[in-house]
């Protein structure tokens, strides 16, 4: 896991005097499942095309392998991708798709035959040799892409939101043939997608994006407990997101009421974002709460009951397995370690601003 | 009652079938396989043997395959230039290409006469640059080159639209599994806008072999194809017979023709049209 397979360095990158990616680095460890996630325009499409050879950046290195292939074309470079689209070749069959690479490799016709084999029983569509693209559904069409990128034994798979275009139950049962795939081939992949759910689910390392800066680097865990700033704290899950000031360590101010937290070395009467996730408000008699409040909307989501609280000022989401009557008064709770501080970003030139691991 | 209510709807159209394709082709049929007094011949269906006429329809047939060729293969470098200029400006150039298309049919035959003769623009510059004049006009290649002037457009588009249609993410994907520029083009681009070529033969081929004004014009009477056979018996011999003889047989061709090229157009891009 500790060998970087991939290296960028300094890419930068600008369409029509637009600026997509400013001085971005980042390294892939081997056999990494890496996620960039972020939302549309953030520059990660676009990372992902520099690495895949469709792009060229402007300035900045790529390092593959060991070798620096910027300016490698595509056809030349050791990985595949898997496109949004699929994009399988409309006039071949299945087999003659997941035979085009193999046959410009120069493979031997036996070594092509069970590769196809192989590939097809990987992705669980054994038998599929002779139909035609148009005969399969798009979760098929997306297998095939997947296969017809493997059978190459490429070190890297690059996939452009390889999911995007299917309905949520073949969307999740996807995911885990994905972490499955990954297991069985140790290959690193690199997967683009703007659904958190997805990143969390899938990854090991999850580098979030935005206006062509990498806002935070980290395990899915990282992210999600720990995010760095208000914009990985809104993106990723439902969060209760408040301006704050931090009195003294362990100790910050919400909406008038002095809170106890777990944070230290903000310095003195720092004004900071807090986070407070919808599933750590703990519901509780009005007289024992931080905050007291009347319920204002209930909503039934099966898990648990989602439920906006109006306290102090600030419009509280709750995620609870109990449930509370629309306008029932109640009091609002929050253990100290579920009470995310982040520095507020000092200019607008900082709230996109690169923060490297 | 209210399918018998649509039914009528299509009346009218059914009137205008009858009148304007069956019967003319009835009418066709009958003068062809009768003579002048009425009675029953195939005389003129095989008069298509005879030296004269046979030798029009194979110069038709040569002067239609020749100017197809050209017409593909001027199209369809121009169609992947085309297809590559992705601005802003792309409808417009390919609008520029097409605006010829709309001129008058009549006008354009005679801007190649005044192109081509004796003393005309092109032999006035090959003077004035000292070289040889050429002779071209009242030629067979003359009239290839109006021919090939005149359908171009109907070659560009449909090969155009063909290559338009292939999405970039295939060429791409061609190339992330390491095709060269030579493979992603004979792999993916020719298989791909073969239907275009089809449907571009079609729209060539066909007015190419049944054309008599261009051969007229730019012919000076030499160059007798098919159509001047047939426009020659109907306009100056008054036999009507003949020339429905032999239209009769001009549409056999044309249909075989149509036939085969078909059978490769899956997707009927534009065929349908003539």
């Amino acid at each position: 896991m500790d060998k970087k397979l991939v290296d960028l360095k300094n890419l930068t990158k600008s369409y029509d005097n637009s600026i997509v990616l400013d001085n971005l680095n980042l390294y892939i460890r081997e056999n990494e499942f890496l996620t960039l996630l972020g939302p549309s325009g953030c520059g990660k499409t676009t990372t992902l095309r520099l690495i895949g050879g469709f792009e060229q950046p402007d300035s900045g290195q790529i390092i593959f392998d060991g070798a620096d292939i910027t300016a490698l074309p595509a056809n030349q470079r050791q990985l595949n991708t898997v496109f949004q689209k699929y994009s399988l070749f409309p006039h071949m069959n299945i087999a003659e798709n997941i035979a085009f690479g193999l046959k410009i490799k120069k493979k031997s016709k036996q070594y092509i035959e069970d590769k196809i084999k192989y590939a097809l029983k990987l992705v669980n569509l054994d038998g599929f040799e002779k139909r035609s693209v148009d005969s399969l559904s798009g979760g098929q069409q997306q297998r095939i892409a997947i296969a017809r990128a493997i059978v190459n034994e490429p070190k890297l798979l690059l996939l452009d939101e390889p999911l995007g275009a299917l309905d949520l139950k073949l969307r999740q049962d996807m995911q885990y043939e994905l972490i499955r795939l990954k297991e069985e081939l140790g290959i690193t992949f690199i997967y683009v997608t703007h659904d958190q759910e997805e990143a969390l689910t899938m990854s090991d390392t999850i580098v979030v994006m935005n206006q062509g800066y990498i806002q935070q680097i980290g395990t899915p865990e990282d992210i999600y407990n720990e995010p760095k700033n208000a914009f990985v704290a809104d993106f990723i899950g439902d969060s209760n997101l408040v301006d704050g000031l931090m009195l003294q360590d362990r100790l910050v101010e919400v909406l008038g009421v002095k809170l106890p937290c777990v944070d230290e070395g903000f310095g003195r009467n720092k004004a900071v974002d807090v986070v407070i996730r919808p599933e750590d408000v703990e519901l509780v008699a009005p007289e024992q709460g931080f905050f007291t409040g009347d319920v204002t909307s209930l909503i039934f989501k099966g898990v648990h009951w989602e439920i906006e609280v109006m306290a102090n000022g600030f419009e509280w989401l709750i995620h609870t397995t109990q449930m509370h009557e629309v306008g029932s008064h109640v009091g609002l709770r929050v253990d100290p370690f579920n009470i995310q501080i982040m520095r507020k970003p000092e200019n607008s030139a900082e709230e996109a601003v690169e923060t490297d691991e | 009652m209210n399918k018998w209510k649509r039914q009528f709807l299509a009346g009218p159209y059914l009137i205008w079938i009858a009148g304007f394709l069956v019967l003319p082709l009835a009418f066709i049929l009958y003068y062809a396989l009768s003579r002048s007094d009425g009675s029953l011949t195939l005389e003129n269906i095989l008069a298509i043997a005879s030296p004269v006429h046979r030798k029009a329809l194979l110069l038709s047939l040569r002067i239609a395959l020749i100017c197809t060729f050209f017409c593909i293969v001027l199209s369809y470098p121009l169609a992947m230039i085309l297809n590559k200029i992705r601005s802003r400006h792309q409808n417009l150039i390919v609008f520029i290409f097409i605006l010829p298309m709309w001129m008058n049919f009549m006008l354009r035959i005679l801007a190649w006469k005044m192109l081509l003769s004796n003393n005309g623009v092109i032999n006035s510059i090959l003077e004035f640059l000292g070289l040889p004049g050429i002779d071209i006009l009242n030629t067979p290649t003359a009239v290839i080159f109006c021919m090939v002037y005149d359908f171009l457009p109907f070659m560009i588009l449909p090969i155009y639209n063909s290559m338009a249609r292939i999405s970039p993410d295939l060429i791409e994907a061609a190339r992330d599994l390491g095709a060269g520029n030579a493979r992603v083009f004979f792999k993916i681009i020719l298989p791909l806008t073969v239907s275009g070529v089809v449907s571009g033969i079609i729209m060539v081929f066909i007015p190419a072999l049944t054309s008599f004004a261009i051969s007229d014009l730019l012919g000076g009477g030499k160059v007798l194809m098919i159509g001047n056979v047939i426009e020659q018996s109907f306009m100056q011999e008054y036999n009507w017979n003949l020339g429905s003889g032999l239209s009769f047989v001009l549409m056999i061709f044309v249909i075989v023709s149509m036939m085969l090229m078909n059978s490769h157009d899956k997707e009927g891009g534009g065929a349908g049209i003539w």
